[in-house]
């Protein structure tokens, strides 16, 4: 399912004193099983877009398509479940959603709104608790005794058993210890590679980006600065970090390599990017 | 839905009005919902009516917020006022039907139910849009202070006021995400029979009391780690400064009630 932006504009409170526009003219297309990034400083309007995503805001002016539905500033608020169904987003601190008396009514909240029966709503619970990496001794839990790192499983499991087409992850991995954020950035990639998985995924992590996305959208009070491939976006290294989004850790290295006098052949983006470049050259100069 | 509420929102600026010292603001307010009663026709009326006007153009706050303020209250307001019209009795009958009346001393007491109502919004409205939030719990705890001596805890009133004025836009903030993020999953607010909004209720109402709790175990950890440990001997860090202009608009005031009882009869 694709997601287009065609012009889209976006005011908070128009018409009032605290009127504010958080989007400009917004051009963006998510295209079925891609994986997309957001990047851009904090109060760049970055939340906002993503909440244009499954039509929780609406522009105020130009038009979201979302698969087959045109969302407009007319849109009224009836039938827009099929959308949310389609479009599962993960806030930022989703632990902060959680309700229930144990983890799996809370996971299987989701499914049963959109119409899934109990049995099937439980069954999805346990398949997803497995997958965000918690066992079945979890499932009759009160969600508010888990950890904080267990609750945000628990939130992402809530959201995925869903089985939405597109995911979109708001800092999915803040405030989470190094191993879980690599565990959860690799079960997502798991799904996006197995299960085909659109994924949006807004960061400030540009580690991530490079990791993961496979087209990356830069957003500056409002505006789109830059879109393109982490290669394309990238590439211009003084222009990244005047806009002080940061480059990826492997390529800032490799400039300082540059600085130095070494030649690569293409901007490596990952630390494999770069041990393969460094070790071709390594041979070379064997050679010699 | 929040965003639309003008009443108990603050604007800053620069008048006259916002500099006035926070208690003479909270007092004039007070003391004009109680001399507004004096007003019982319409020369008094008008007076007053000039009176708040004045007030608001002082404070170079537009008049459509004013009027947006009365906006949430106007089927109170009319709901009063028709009681009055049709309940009232005495002097010409223009119209009777059933239990109803319409008396002219319906009418003339039904549109000065009406006034009093607009003014005393305009009036509070004025309070709130020119005074931050903090600035009318240090003017209450100011004014309470007096009631020490019955024991009664001002230190402690005026603390729990001062956090929750500052924590009301979090805590907004807090349910809008909460509210979205459940929106994502399916949960339709406002939608369906009373039983059904009531539940969609649920998934909102826990998770911010959960988060209430949360906040309020670590702001209390955070003020014992800073050295908080009750209002004994505590100093002040925002002092109010009563200045002349203050002691003026007291003074005004007490103009105004002189000139209202002057002319009502």
């Amino acid at each position: 399912m694709d997601i287009r932006f065609e012009k889209v504009d976006f005011t908070y409170q128009p018409g009032t004193p605290f009127e504010t526009r958080a989007l400009f003219d917004i051009d963006l297309e998510v295209k079925a099983g891609s994986y997309t990034a957001l990047v851009g400083h904090t109060g760049s309007g970055k939340s906002t877009l993503l909440q244009h995503l499954n039509a929780l805001l609406k522009p105020t002016s130009g038009v979201v398509t979302i698969g087959d539905r045109r969302i407009t500033p007319e849109t009224d608020n009836k039938n827009l479940k099929p959308i949310r169904k389609k479009v599962g987003i993960v806030f930022q601190f989703p632990e902060a959603q959680l309700f229930e008396e144990t983890v799996a009514k809370d996971i299987a909240f989701g499914p049963k709104n959109f119409g899934v029966s109990e049995e099937e709503a439980r069954k999805l619970a346990a398949e997803y608790l497995a997958l965000v990496g918690l066992d079945e001794t979890y499932m009759e839990r009160s969600p508010f005794d888990l950890s904080g790192g267990q609750m945000r499983r628990v939130a992402i499991a809530g959201v995925l058993a869903m089985e939405p087409e597109v995911l979109v992850l708001d800092e999915p991995t803040a405030g989470l210890d190094p191993q879980g954020r690599k565990e959860m950035m690799e079960m997502f990639q798991r799904l996006h590679d197995e299960k085909g998985l659109t994924i949006v995924l807004v960061t400030h992590l540009m580690d991530d980006v490079a990791d993961f996305a496979d087209y990356v959208y830069v957003l500056e009070k409002g505006h789109i600065a830059k879109c393109g491939t982490p290669q394309e976006v990238f590439a211009d290294v003084s222009w990244v970090e005047e806009k002080q989004i940061g480059v990826p850790t492997a390529t800032a290295f490799a400039e300082k390599l540059v600085a130095k006098g070494f030649q690569f052949d293409y901007l490596p983006l990952t630390a494999e990017d770069l041990a393969d470049q460094l070790l071709a050259l390594g041979g070379l100069s064997h050679d010699e | 839905m929040m965003n639309k509420l003008i009443f108990g929102r603050y604007i800053p600026g620069d008048s006259l009005i916002h500099k006035l010292d926070p208690r003479a603001k909270l007092i004039a307010s007070f003391y004009f919902i109680g001399i507004i009663f004096l007003a019982n026709n319409w020369q008094s009326y008008l007076l007053a009516g000039i009176f708040t006007l004045g007030c608001v153009l002082v404070s170079k706050i537009s008049l459509s917020f004013f009027i947006r303020g009365v906006k949430p209250l106007i089927w109170l307001i009319i709901f009063t006022v028709a009681l009055q019209m049709f309940f009232t009795t005495g002097g010409q009958v223009y119209w009777s039907w059933w239990i109803f009346t319409l008396t002219e001393f319906g009418v003339t007491n039904g549109i000065f139910i009406f006034c009093r109502f607009i003014l005393i919004i305009f009036m509070s409205t004025l309070l709130t849009l020119t005074t931050a939030p903090l600035e009318l719990s240090d003017a209450i705890e100011y004014i309470l202070r007096p009631l020490k001596v019955v024991h009664f805890p001002v230190h402690e009133i005026s603390l729990m006021l001062s956090i929750a004025l500052r924590f009301v836009p979090t805590l907004m903030d807090e349910t809008e995400k909460i509210m979205n993020a459940q929106r994502a999953r399916g949960v339709d607010f406002g939608e369906g029979n009373l039983i059904q909004k009531m539940k969609a209720i649920i998934p909102l109402l826990i998770p911010l009391f959960v988060s209430s709790f949360n906040r309020a175990e670590d702001l209390a950890t955070a003020m014992e780690a800073r050295g908080y440990n009750g209002g004994e001997g505590r100093t002040k860090y925002r002092k109010l400064d009563w200045h002349l202009r203050d002691t003026v608009t007291i003074v005004i005031f007490a103009l105004f009630t002189v000139g209202l009882i002057l002319l009502r009869k």
